[in-house]
């Protein structure tokens, strides 16, 4: 469909710009030769405007098909000026129609060579105009591309001090037991495999971001042993709606790192997600210390989150995060949709 | 495998797996007993403190104090008694430069050999050997000062009393009052007192937020209420607790490019 079907507003815009600048243009012109006066300059200029308001938007779906560098300027030539020939022949067939209806008759006739250079002239313009609208939509669409691609490689990015210790848990237990350090391996593979595969996506069901952050969480369990605790309550509901890829893990990271990591006993980690009212709602909660040397440093992966959750969801997503006393949570709420 | 040569370590580490490597690699290497574990900076201090170990094996990120404000807390309180060697053990490769400043012996990343970790040992040895740094004469606390990035304020201060750690966060800072070595800190109507001295606390301290007016005081801006001449060419700054603090023309001089010409 024509983009400009899409929006009543445009469209709207569109009819009045042709009714209003066109058709006085149009009515001048018939008017010049002089065999017509205004009335039947403009009874007839007004349907023709309206029809060829229509016959102009048709250029769109050849202009597709027919790409400016990668079709032969022969194929385009050909297809761009039968169709001009075709509309042309139409709107002087629909003239013929609306003079009789007026009882012009042969007034009409010095009016056909003006009715054939303007109809011509219009429809190619709108040809070009077609094509300047295309590339221009291309050119936005790289744009976007470039920036989808370079937030996919940081959405991707792993933290290495991660890696280091969970490297060094590894190593420990190479000696003192080494079932489990191969459950460690094992784990964190699986953990390293679903970020890479998730982050190459463009969306994600929620069931798949939950099954990452319990991968994430089952490495740091390892390190962290029973000082880490996990407390997830998902309604099921949610499973399917879709989300951008990786929304989930950088707040959970956060909550280990900057919450159970500087408490001597550690914590709880409570995560909360279900659908109420067409809603995702997300929370995550934790224990911290507040007065931790490491407690402030939440910005980046925060901030990272949130940019990929407007960009998707625009005004309608919602993500809020914070401190209270030493407890921190941060939430957020997206339209739950189950479908691109 | 308690020969005489042998050293008294204390491992501080939050976690247990990463305690238990640096167990197994102290037991291959042999010579060295190790008299406490510690999951985070307050034990840590408490334990060192209490049992004046000759080596540490240090955790950067740790709950409650990161590795630097242990280490400068551990320094013995009489200027005979040797520090214990320290070796920082981390994931985290950018504080290798303020860690040697902080005269750290060595500083290993996370994964390491046994033979990289004995290595360290042996640099340990020798410095245990030989009791007095280079850097003799400054406190320790002066040390981790001179390590920090420039350019980049502390967000707090840790303090020892006894085997109590006290922190105090900059912005419940009133104002510092220097005592020879010692600088007093003043906080929520109470003082503390940490070994280092003024001009190095100063460095350390948010230029924006605090000045120093008078040779022996730093004080926090917010906490002045108004400024009254004393004597000739001689001012008090009058805090909003009532508190009075002399204040030299150069102080002076001082508070007004902060606050302009009107104080």
């Amino acid at each position: 469909m024509h983009p400009l079907f899409r929006s009543r507003q445009w469209f709207a815009v569109y009819l009045v710009a042709w009714l209003a600048v066109l058709d006085v243009a149009l009515a001048a012109l018939l008017h010049l030769p002089g065999a017509l006066d205004w009335r039947e300059s403009f009874a007839l200029a007004v349907p023709l405007c309206l029809f060829f308001a229509f016959v102009c938007l048709t250029p769109w779906y050849m202009c597709r098909q027919l790409p400016l560098w990668s079709a032969g300027i022969a194929e385009m030539l050909s297809y761009h000026l039968g169709a001009s020939v075709l509309a042309t022949a139409l709107w002087v067939a629909l003239a013929r129609l609306v003079g009789s209806a007026l009882a012009l008759g042969s007034r009409l006739d010095p009016e056909v060579p003006y009715l054939v250079t303007v109809g011509l002239l219009v429809y190619l313009l709108s040809v070009a105009l077609h094509y300047m609208a295309l590339a221009a939509g291309e050119s936005r669409q790289a744009a976007l591309d470039a920036r989808e691609a370079e937030l996919r490689a940081l959405k991707a990015q792993i933290n290495p001090h991660f890696l280091f210790n969970c490297l060094n848990s590894i190593t420990a237990l190479t000696t003192s037991d080494p079932g489990k350090a191969r459950e460690m391996c094992i784990r964190l593979a699986d953990f390293l495999r679903s970020t890479l595969g998730l982050g190459e996506r463009a969306s994600v069901a929620w069931h798949e971001e939950l099954d990452l952050a319990q991968a994430y969480l089952d490495v740091e369990q390892v390190r962290y042993g029973s000082r880490l605790q996990v407390e997830m309550s998902v309604d099921e509901a949610c499973a399917d709606c879709l989300v951008p890829p990786l929304v989930l893990q950088p707040l959970i990271e956060n909550a280990v790192k900057h919450g159970i990591a500087t408490l001597v006993d550690g914590g709880i980690i409570q995560v909360h997600s279900r659908v109420l009212d067409g809603l995702l709602e997300v929370s995550v909660e934790n224990g911290f210390d507040p007065e931790s040397p490491s407690s402030r440093r939440n910005g980046l992966g925060l901030r990272n989150v949130r940019t990929r959750l407007e960009r998707r969801f625009g005004g309608s997503a919602r993500l809020k995060a914070g401190a209270r006393e030493n407890r921190f949570r941060a939430e957020f709420t997206v339209p739950c949709r189950r479908t691109e | 495998m308690n020969t005489p040569a042998s050293l008294r370590a204390v491992i501080v580490d939050d976690e247990e797996l990463a305690r238990q490597l640096l167990r197994e690699y102290l037991w291959e290497v042999g010579g060295v007993e190790v008299v406490a574990e510690c999951g985070d900076g307050f034990d840590a201090v408490k334990s060192i403190g209490e049992l004046k170990p000759d080596l540490v094996l240090l955790d950067v990120q740790m709950p409650k104090l990161d590795g630097f404000e242990v280490l400068e807390l551990i320094q013995p309180s009489i200027p005979s008694g040797s520090p214990p060697a320290v070796i920082f053990v981390t994931a985290y490769d950018q504080y290798a430069m303020r860690a040697f400043e902080a005269n750290a012996v060595d500083y290993l990343l996370k994964p390491f050999r046994l033979d990289r970790f004995k290595q360290a040992l042996e640099r340990a040895r020798v410095r245990i050997g030989a009791p007095k740094p280079a850097s003799a004469g400054l406190t320790p606390a002066d040390l981790a000062a001179a390590a920090r990035p420039p350019g980049q304020a502390i967000e707090r201060i840790v303090v020892r009393d006894g085997a109590k750690v006290h922190i105090i966060p900059i912005a419940k800072l009133d104002y510092v009052e220097a005592q020879d070595d010692y600088a007093a800190l003043h906080s929520e109507q109470k003082s503390y007192l940490k070994q280092q001295t003024i001009t190095s606390l100063e460095t350390q301290l948010d230029p924006q937020r605090f000045v120093r007016i008078h040779r022996s005081y730093i004080v926090n801006l917010e906490r002045i209420a108004r400024i009254e001449p004393y004597a000739k060419d001689s001012r008090v700054a009058v805090l909003r607790d009532g508190t009075q603090l002399p204040v030299s023309r150069s102080g002076y001089a001082r508070l007004k490019t902060l606050l302009g010409e009107n104080v």
